[in-house]
């Protein structure tokens, strides 16, 4: 069932991406992790749909944030980022997805990590565990990973996450520009990051790694070597494998 | 009613028109898996066709490449909406590996290294429809693609496709696999566009 949604809100969150806030009659409600389709129609009737995370919190509220990374050629992300405008309509399928998700039943330590847009369905994650701030809820890290500091989403809201309760602990990798004073040199996540920013495996955590493939794959790898349970270990790849042209 | 998107033209080609509903082309070959890719020695490799109360055929490496293969070129449809055209494979067909098997069975259950399931009817592993393939582009299929060896099912949605398979169970019941017990079709035809369970 397609739903017709209406931008509400734009919002850049690098040179690239841009969060839009749509309004859905009669959303569900979703749980962290699931994605939409959305669904584009020319004027002589061409349409073409692509699958986005959702990047807001759990809820029915009417009101969901998707993020789109603008792709070089891409058919559908360049307008999406550049030519939509707040007022727009768009056609929406959802959500979707029930294997990539928290709920907030889980009870496990939780880890996130997230290769550069990775990030936008562990956000879903980290905003439906910051809103339901109850005695008991489960400790999340999450290990980001982007190229530098300006390539960072929802900035905002990682730094306001509060730190008192250490509820969501939050380190970055910068794998080619970090900022001045960083105390790791620029380069991907490897073993010893994975030790020092990671659940040990004895804790059991949940892992949700969501990337590009490569990065995805190098990572699954590592947390593996690291000892840790691969029936715990949840993945969301995207793109192409690297390797062939 | 279609809302139409002013301003937004999109890219057709001619390659398009051969695609299912709701496809778009790419020339990558994505990867998408839902947790690590696991890495299976081919000394310790084996695949089985069983009933569940009996292990009917089993093959090492060694002796499942003693078996006649096949070179096939196929489009590729995954449920992301991404497709591939013109893919180039060699492997197994299914009519070689279940052909000394007699059964009453209706439906197969696959299973994966690394624990993955899915299901489709057994009349669809059948008729030069299905293979366990081993070799991808002219190379030995890499890890994260399914290698050593994965189920090749190009006329359903790429997920029917087990990477890393393993075995196969005749069943006389539709058990529904790993994704198709996560809101995914139970059959999944691209050509009616059977995504996710409720779609006709």
């Amino acid at each position: 069932m397609w739903r017709v949604a209406t931008v509400v809100g734009l919002h850049d969150e690098t040179a690239t991406a841009r969060t839009i806030t749509l309004t859905l009659p009669n959303w569900p409600g979703h749980v962290a992790g699931q994605h939409v389709d959305a669904r584009l129609t020319a004027p002589d009737g061409y349409s073409a749909v692509r699958s986005y995370s959702i990047a807001s919190a759990s809820n029915s509220k009417n009101q969901i944030e998707i993020t789109v990374e603008r792709l070089p050629n891409g058919e559908v992300s360049p307008y999406l980022t550049q030519e939509l405008a707040v007022g727009d309509q768009l056609e929406l399928r959802g959500p979707i997805g029930r294997w990539f998700v928290w709920s907030t039943e889980q009870r496990e330590p939780i880890q996130l990590i997230a290769g550069g847009s990775g990030i936008v369905p562990l956000m879903a994650m980290i905003r439906s565990r910051v809103a339901t701030p109850t005695r008991g809820n489960p400790p999340f890290r999450l290990l980001y990973s982007v190229r530098a500091p300006e390539a960072i989403f929802y900035r905002d809201d990682l730094q306001a996450i509060p730190s008192e309760d250490s509820s969501v602990v939050v380190n970055y990798a910068y794998t080619r520009t970090a900022p001045k004073d960083w105390p790791r040199l620029p380069g991907r996540i490897d073993k010893d990051l994975i030790l020092s920013a990671t659940w040990a495996s004895s804790v059991a955590a949940t892992f949700y790694i969501c990337g590009p493939t490569g990065f995805v794959e190098s990572v699954a790898d590592l947390l593996g070597t690291a000892g840790n349970r691969r029936e715990n270990i949840r993945t969301e790849r995207f793109g192409p494998t690297g390797e062939r042209k | 009613m279609a809302i139409i998107s002013r301003g937004f033209s999109g890219r057709r080609s001619a390659a398009e028109a051969k695609l299912p509903p709701g496809q778009y082309l790419t020339t990558d070959f994505p990867v998408l898996s839902a947790g690590p890719t696991p890495h299976i020695s081919l000394d310790k490799w084996e695949f089985t066709i069983d009933d569940r109360s009996k292990v009917l055929k089993r093959w090492n490496w060694k002796s499942f490449r003693e078996l006649p293969t096949e070179k096939i070129t196929v489009d590729l449809h995954c449920v992301t909406r991404w497709s591939k055209l013109d893919t180039f494979w060699e492997g197994v067909s299914l009519d070689t590996l279940l052909a000394d098997i007699t059964t009453d069975a209706d439906f197969a259950f696959v299973h994966s290294y690394g624990d993955y399931t899915t299901n489709l009817p057994l009349d669809d592993l059948l008729n030069r429809k299905a293979w366990i393939a081993f070799r991808f582009d002219e190379e030995d299929l890499a890890p994260e693609h399914g290698g050593p060896a994965r189920l090749l099912v190009p006329h359903l949605y790429l997920w029917k496709s087990a990477k890393w398979v393993r075995r196969i169970t005749l069943t006389h019941e539709d058990q529904p696999g790993f994704w198709e017990s996560l809101g995914y079709h139970i059959y999944g035809d691209p050509w009616r566009e059977q995504r996710y369970s409720g779609d006709e």
